[in-house]
This record gives C-alpha cells, structure tokens and sequence, in this order.
C-alpha cells in the first residue's frame, strides 16, 4: 500500500520528517518497507500484517499515528445539501445472500458533470499508485483509500431498471467487466444484479454496460460489505484483483458504509456540481454492535513482564480512540468495529505493548526450574550417523516428493509396496507428484545432474523420511539412510587410486555399521529389480533385512542417462535403530603378543567368502582373533573356475604367549576342515 | 711390548683416519680386539712378563685399549652422525606435491545450520521434539487458531493430500501434539527442527524447506523472556556486536506477536543490498503462545503462559554462510557441498 503523505496530513498533524515517522510506525506495527520523494510529496510503502486491513484507509492509517505521535485526529466534516426528493422513488434494494452481503448502501447524485478531477485529487490518487480518470470515478477511489470502504459508483441510467438485486449467479451466467473482458460466473460468486442481469462482480469489479462515462448524468454511490472469503475465492476464480476486493478480502467495517457514501456524495456533489438525493438506501439486516473487552492491569504486566500502572495502560488505549470504563485494577474496553483484529485480552494487551514500544521491554531470561535439555537416544544415533557418513560422502538433501514415473525408471513392478505411494493432491507439477517410498530415485538424479555438470567422482549420502499411506490415517514416516558413489577418488601422482564400486561402498556401509557399534550382521545375495543381479546384497541384521547394497542395474543406469557405474545402498534407519543393542559391548585388550599366519587357498568359484569365513571362524578356537582376506586371484595357475584367496589369520591368547605348536595345531585343524569346502592349500 | 703396544697405537689411528663406513670400523675392532686381535694377544702376553714389571705395562696397555676403544668410539659416532646426514639428504622430498586426495565428506549447510541452532538452544536447557511432515489439518491449522477461510488453507497456498490432510507448512503443529502430551507439566522448553512444504517454487521460495520452532510454557514466562532467550541465540550466531530489535507483527497463534530483525550482517546496519537499505534483516518471528493455542494443548491460559517463535534454517545459513540463491541448497552440487 502506497500513502501519500501530503494526503495523509488532513487527517493528523505531524510534526517529525518523514524518516522518523517512517520508523516509528514501522515500530508500533505498521511496517513502512520504503520512502519515495515524489515532488513536494512523500511516498510511504506500507507492508501491512494481515490483521492490519483496516490500515488500507488513510484515516486509519492517521489514527496510529495520532496515538504514536499524540497529535490530534482530525476527520473529515460531511455536510451535504440534499433536494426535495426521496430516493425510494429511484431504487429499490434487495439482498438475496445475506451471508456474502451483510450490507448494501446507496445513495444518488444527479446531474453531475463528468470532467476531469482538480490537480489536488488527481496528485493524491497518483501518488497512491492509482490513475485518475474522471471527477467521479475519483471520488469513489478517493474515498475508498481514505475509509477502506471500496465504492462502487453505476451510470444510474445504464442500470437498466430500477432495483439492485444482491445474489449469487447463475452457473454459466457471464458478465463484460470495466476491463472490458468476458467473465464467465459461477454459483458460489456473488453479483450486483439490476434484478435480471448482473452489473458487477460483489467487491471485485464493476461491469462495463453500466460504467461511469463521459455522458452520465446520474450516479449511483454504492457502499456495500461484501464476506471477505467469497470475494477472495471470486477475485482469484477470475484472475482478478482490484483495490476493492483486495480491500474485502482482508475485511471492511460494516459500520463504515454510511460515512463513505456521505463522504463521496459530499465529494461529487462538490466536484461534479451534482445534486444529492435525499435520502439513503441501507439495507443491514444484522447490524452488529461494538464489543467489550474486560482487561486486567495485572495480566498486562505478568504477560509483558512489564511494570506499567492502569493509568498509562488508559492512556495507550485512549489514544487509539476506544472508549474505555474504569474498574479498580480493570479496563472494560469498547472496542470499535473498524477493529476487528481486537478480540480477546491479550489482543489489547499487545496493543498497549507495541504502543509502549517492543523496545522499552526488558529482555530477560526465564527464571525458575528448567528441562534436562538435550538430544535423546535416536535423535543422538541419527547425528552419530550422519557424522560417520560425512567422514567420506557430502550429505545431499532432495525434496520429498518426486515424479511417480521415477518408479518406472527404477524398474520396479507394479506390484512392489514401493508402488504404493502417497500422492499429493495439488502437486506444482508432475516432478513433484507424490511423496517418495524410497531415496534412490533422487540420489540417482544427483549423480545425473552432477555429471552433466562435469563433476566427477561423486560420493553422496541422505537421510530422509519416506511415506508409506495408511487407511483412515496420517501416512507412515519411515526414516531412510541412502548412499551412492560413483567414478574413483580423485587421480593424484601417488597413484593410490581406488574405484568407487561395490566394495569400496561396502566398506563405507561396514564403517558405519562398526561405528554405531553394531557387530553382528551379514549380507547376502539378493536380487532387486533395481541393481544388477550378480552384484547385490541385502544387509540382515538377525534375521531381520535392513536395507540393500549393489551396484545399479545397467538399465536403469540407462533410465537416468547415466553413462558410468554406480553403486549404492539403501537402509531403513528406523529398523536398524530397533535393533540396536543397549549397550557398545566393548572387547577387552590382551597383553600378550599376536601371532599372525598367511594362507592362500584355492576354492571353486561357486563357494563364498562368506561360508570360507565361517568356517575358518567356527574352528578357530578361542585363540583366533580376526581373519582378513588380503587377496583374490583368478587365472594362471589357478584351475577353472576357480579362485585363489589369501587370508591373513591372526591368533593371540588373553592368558599367555602362544607358542608355535599351540598354532600349528588350531592352524592344520582349520585346513582340514576348509577341505571339506573342496579348498586346496596353494 | 711397549714398543709394539705404540706401533699397535699409531696403526689403529691410522687406519681410524682412513676409515670410511662402520663396516671398516667394525673390521678393525675385530682385528684389535677381538678374540684374536692384536691387542686381546698382547694382553695375553702379559703374563709373560716378569712380575715387577707387569703391574706397570699392564698399567699402560689398559690405559692404550681405553684410549684405542674410545677413539674407536668416537669416529663410529661421527660416521654415524654423516651417514644420517647423508641418508636424511637422500631422503628429502617436495614437500610442495600435493597430499593424498582423500574423499572429503561433509554434512549439507542446512544440517550444519540445524545442528549450529540446536546446540545453543540445548545450551539454554531446551530438548528436541519432532513431529510428522504429513499432517492432520487441525494440527497445522486448526489448533493453531487458523480459521478455515484463512487463505494459508487453501490449496492455493499449500500442499494437500486429501481435504483434512496437508504437507505440514510449518513446524508449529509440534507444539501443539507436544503440549498434548505434556499438559498439564511444566515447564516446556522444546526446539523443533524439520522440514516444511509450501505452494511456491521461484527464485526465493522452494516448495520444501526447513524451519526450527521453539515453545517455552511456565507459570511465570514473559515477553521480556522472549526478548532475552532469542536475543542471547541471535547474538550467539551472529555475534555479540550484533544489534536485535523487536517490532509488533502477526501471527494467529501467538499474540502480542514480534518480528526478531537483526542488524544486517553484511552492511554492519549502514544499509545495503542484502538489507534492501534498511540496515535491518527479519530472522524470525516469535510471540506469546495465544491462549485459544493453549487451551487447545490441554493447558489453562490463565495459569500457563508461555512464548513460541520460528525460524527458516535456509534464511539463517544464507545470511550466516553467504549463500546467494536459496535454490543452491536444493541444487546438490558437489562443487557447493563440499566447501562446506
């Protein structure tokens, strides 16, 4: 909202530049967002608060000020000279929806004269952002940015009878508005009837067949109160937004009608040398009153924590104009009906804080007892958790909801429970269509757009819910862990390059899994439509699968335009959570030395390293402490099918030195029992 | 033996002169004195020497083997002492190379931010609680005193799944499902971190971001608290040279309700781009838990007070990191993640 400030001067007296004015208002609440010279004048940029509406009318505006500023209100003066005739015998006024109009007024002025408006009238609208277009239709934008009571102003002679019908229109009823386009109407819009056809939009916009022109004699003033919520729906149905229902969407005094039409018959009878009917039209089949507020020195004080006395309570409320009765520690406030933002105590409780000034508030602590504070279990294990995979991957965050064909990308059938999505009913677009089941579709995106981009080598993990729908129910939130790696790490001179494929995610997955102290797990062959069926595991943890670990089906891979392997993993943070156990369970530290045992074995393909594992675990006795597996070859002297592995076992005792013998033995033992896995010393 | 214990002695230093590497050194201490060395021989010899003399040449040949034995000693430091100043030669390298380039992971700036917020208000004794994305619309709405024509409820504005179910446009129904399940205890003090979703995808809007809440409830909890709590967080982001002012807004579930801004953090409050010339940046909104708010959470407004306030994450590490376009933090570009 712009406001001319030389305008705004009728109405109060203000004695400081237009900086500190500027600011001061913006410190009571009316935010002043910026300040234009515009020749002698200066241009207020006004960014209201929704509750605010009231403050779309200069008189208003000038009211916050008289209570900052403490100079006087001054408002306009009406006097009109009305003729000897009654405007009954003119127009008949019926309200049809008393819900969408809970006021209609009227009042006539003949034989006008349409000219231009003088300069001063002309300035004042343009310094406020609107056009001048003539003596009437000036006055009726004049008066409404004065009051914030939107006018109306009809070619009485145009309207074609004489009656206002206020209804709502028919389905398909259409009406040519002021901007001279064709609207088409529906049924939960309200118009301005001449009792068959409709003449206007309620609050939005007036029609062209009846619009002030430069041949009118007649006009008709219309000041109406139109719902705020049907001329919102209307405005934006319409793709229309005037001052007027811009005006009605945040709410107009329905007790304000009457001034506003007095003031623009007074106005055009001034201007347009027109002659004011007597009389005027007012239909207010509810009329509501003023409401009372009972406030309580004590609460003001105890919510504030403030040491004001009732008298300077009084005085902040008085110089906003409320009428105010006094009981010992009480104020029984009326609370006028331009306010309607005053409901309740504590309503006025901050008008009298934002008149005392945010500022002149002490700032404090709460004293007294506090909250233990802090992160609990899960909160702690989903930062441990990120902490651990930012060792090595850079956390991306993607939106929650993606295009559902993404699933069809994923190869996934139609009928996995991945497919079971929750769909957001007004999606912006189809990219954004339903809720995601599961992370990989927008980690791929990442890797897609970031190698497109020529970043190479990416490494990337996210933690994010996934929405699973319910019947009858707010969905299931599931939190995810995913990660996805692709390219190497970066060439370097030293020529310890290391590819990011399934192994080494693998081993970002397992340094994880050690990190939050998890030790009993294992993976295992799986087959997922999504990842290439030799290379994929699922990650179970008793018994119980948690999440899946490959590298992405190449067809996929094709699906996202991705030329290069990539691999990734896919948790379900909230299971593994379950099945953390309590305690970190920490493995006690021997003195005595290590003895360490390299052996290459020669195996069929078929057998894995996991049943090799096993079994050399299984046999090992108490003295085995960890078996590492150092090497995999294939090819020259080693047969068909087959697989040489070298393993590194490390033996060490919690009572005593090994001896030579002591290993030999636990050593020949595990021999004999990796034969019966057809594995051969090499 | 005299004589031949000074040849002996004049040879050891000349070969001690001429000896070049341990390995020498090690030759001639054998030859000297080990189990045949020349020396270790003529000690034997002593024996045969009459008894009035042999105290005496003893005398001298053990003062001759401590002075052979420590010269011995000396150059075997000082060869030592050259070859590892010849070998920390030979090892020298360009320490200009570059490193290893080791992968470099990072949590994402908003985490960052997150966490950054979160550990100054758990510094004041605040615990974290959580909530659904997805919501019930009395949580993000009704509860929180947002009348059904509020133009926020429309599908316009936000995001719905079905007439009473929404993405949760902020954080603040938490408060209300917390007070639900705390009430009637006290005191409160929660932060809610996560994300949010509005209808809106430009330049300086993204569908989805994040903002952290805040709810503090007691029996005595003031406006002047919620002046001191957030000016002490702002200030423990921005720093202490930093200027805070709070000015009256509105929102439906707080009343009296204020506007936190901040002295712009680019232009020290002197007026710039950032600021658009204002001197001052809005950071979050705050004020006095409405009482209808209360009541609707399960406690009696006349005994309970208490204050909320919000924040975008997004705003906060713009301002805090120097991020231009809010859409970057969305982008997941590795050559912005990985500065961070």
């Amino acid at each position: 909202m712009n406001v001319s400030l030389n305008w705004l001067k009728n109405y109060v007296d203000i004695n400081i530049d237009e900086e500190e004015l500027a600011h001061k208002l913006t410190m009571a609440g009316v935010a002043v967002e910026g300040i234009e010279k515009v020749d002698t004048d200066h241009v207020l940029e006004l960014d209201l608060t929704p509750n605010r509406g009231d403050c779309l009318g200069l008189i208003n505006i000038a009211r916050e000020i008289s209570a900052i500023t403490g100079s006087q209100l001054k408002i306009p003066d009406i006097k009109i000279k009305e003729n000897h005739e009654n405007i009954n015998d003119y127009i008949d006024i019926e309200i049809a929806d008393q819900n969408l109009c809970k006021r209609y007024a009227a009042r006539l002025v003949k034989n006008v004269q349409i000219k231009p408006s003088p300069t001063w009238l002309q300035e004042a609208l343009t310094n406020s952002g609107i056009r001048p277009v003539n003596n009437v239709v000036d006055v009726s934008n004049y008066v409404m940015l004065e009051t914030n009571q939107p006018l109306h102003t009809f070619d009485y002679d145009l309207l074609g009878s004489k009656k206002i019908l206020v209804r709502r229109a028919l389905e398909q009823e259409e009406i040519l508005t002021l901007d001279e386009s064709k609207r088409k109407l529906d049924g939960d819009m309200l118009v301005i009837t001449n009792g068959e056809k409709p003449v206007a939009v309620a609050g939005v916009m007036g029609g062209y067949n009846s619009e002030i022109n430069d041949n009118t004699v007649n006009v008709l003033i219309e000041s109406a109160n139109f719902s705020a919520t049907s001329v919102r729906k209307t405005s934006q149905k319409l793709g229309l937004r005037s001052d007027s229902s811009i005006r009605f969407e945040k709410g107009v005094d329905v007790n304000g009608t009457i001034f506003a039409v007095n003031r623009a018959a007074q106005l055009i009878q001034k201007l347009a040398e027109g002659e004011v009917v007597a009389g005027i039209l007012d239909v207010y089949p509810q009329p509501i009153t003023n409401h009372t507020i009972f406030l309580r020195a004590e609460k003001v004080n105890d919510l504030l924590g403030t040491n004001l006395s009732i008298g300077e309570m009084e005085e902040y409320l008085l110089s906003l104009d409320f009428k105010i009765e006094k009981e010992k520690n009480k104020l029984i406030v009326e609370i006028p009906t331009y306010r309607p933002d005053l409901e309740i105590e504590v309503d006025l409780i901050e008008e009298i804080a934002r008149l005392h000034g945010y500022d002149n508030i002490a700032a404090t602590l709460p004293e007294g007892v506090t909250t233990q504070g802090g992160l609990d279990d899960y909160q702690l294990f989903r930062k441990k958790t990120s902490t651990l995979l930012a060792k090595n991957m850079l956390e991306v965050i993607n939106y929650s909801f993606i295009n559902n064909n993404m699933l069809d990308k994923l190869l996934i059938p139609g009928d996995s429970h991945l497919r079971q999505v929750v769909k957001v009913a007004n999606p912006l677009s189809e990219e954004q269509g339903v809720m995601r089941t599961l992370l990989l579709p927008s980690l791929l995106t990442n890797i897609a757009q970031n190698l497109a981009r020529r970043n190479e080598n990416l490494s990337f993990f996210e933690l994010g819910s996934v929405f699973i729908p319910r019947e009858g129910d707010l969905p299931t939130e599931r939190l995810k862990l995913g990660a996805i790696v692709s390219g190497s790490s970066e060439v370097n001179w030293l020529k310890h390059k290391i590819d990011y494929d399934f192994f080494y995610l693998k081993g970002i997955l397992e340094n994880f899994l050690d990190g939050i102290g998890l030790k009993e797990y294992e993976f295992m062959t799986f087959s997922n439509p999504s990842y290439h069926p030799g290379r994929t595991a699922k990650l179970l943890i008793k018994d119980i699968e948690v999440g899946v670990l490959g590298e992405i089906h190449p067809t996929v891979l094709d699906n996202f335009d991705i030329k290069q392997a990539v691999c990734a993993f896919e948790l379900d943070l909230d299971t593994l959570y379950e099945l953390m156990e309590d305690k970190m369970g920490l493995e006690t530290i021997t003195k005595y030395p290590a003895v360490e045992r390299d052996i290459a074995i020669v195996v069929h393909n078929d057998i894995t390293a996991k049943q090799i594992l096993n079994k050399i675990k299984k046999n090992g006795t108490e003295i085995l402490q960890d078996v590492i597996v150092f090497d995999l070859y294939t090819g020259e002297q080693v047969p068909d099918e087959h697989k040489s592995l070298a393993l590194k076992l490390k033996f060490q005792a919690f009572n005593k030195t090994l001896t030579e013998n002591e290993v030999n033995q636990v050593v020949d033992n595990i021999l004999n029992k990796l034969n019966e896995l057809g594995a051969k010393l090499r | 033996m005299l004589e031949k214990l000074k040849t002996i002695k004049s040879q050891v230093q000349e070969k001690l002169n001429s000896a070049d590497s341990l390995d020498d050194l090690q030759r001639l201490r054998v030859k000297l004195l080990g189990r045949k060395g020349e020396m270790t021989l003529l000690l034997r010899g002593l024996k045969d020497i009459p008894t009035e003399e042999r105290g005496k040449v003893g005398k001298i040949a053990n003062k001759i083997k401590v002075e052979l034995e420590s010269l011995i000693k000396e150059k075997e430091e000082k060869i030592k002492e050259r070859d590892l100043d010849l070998r920390l030669n030979e090892e020298k390298i360009d320490v200009t190379l570059p490193g290893l380039p080791l992968s470099i992971g990072a949590k994402h700036p908003l985490t960052q931010m997150t966490e950054e917020i979160k550990s100054i208000f758990m510094g004041m004794g605040f615990s974290v609680a959580e909530g659904p994305e997805i919501e019930a619309d009395y949580y993000n709405f009704e509860a929180l005193n947002i009348p059904r024509e509020h133009p926020a409820r429309d599908m316009q504005d936000s995001f719905y799944i079905s007439s009473d179910i929404v993405l949760r446009t902020h954080t603040s129904p938490v408060q209300v499902r917390v007070m639900e399940e705390l009430a009637p205890s006290l005191p409160v003090k929660i932060i809610v971190p996560g994300k949010v979703y509005r209808r809106d995808d430009d330049a300086t809007h993204s569908p989805m971001f994040h903002q952290v809440e805040g709810l503090v409830l007691g029996e005595r909890i003031t406006f002047a608290n919620l002046k001191g709590t957030l000016m002490l967080f702002a200030k423990k982001v921005f720093g202490d040279e930093l200027e805070v002012r709070y000015r009256p807004s509105f929102f439906p579930f707080t009343e009296p309700s204020s506007e936190m801004d901040i002295s712009c953090v680019n232009c020290k409050g002197q007026g710039c781009r950032v600021c658009s010339y204002t001197g001052w940046l809005e950071i979050l909104g705050a004020g006095m838990v409405d009482p209808r708010v209360l009541r609707n959470g399960g406690y009696n407004p006349e005994k309970v007070t208490g204050f909320a306030f919000g924040m975008g994450v997004e705003r906060i590490a713009m301002l805090k990191y120097g991020v231009n376009d809010l859409r970057s933090f969305f982008d997941n570009d590795k050559r912005f993640l990985s500065q961070f």
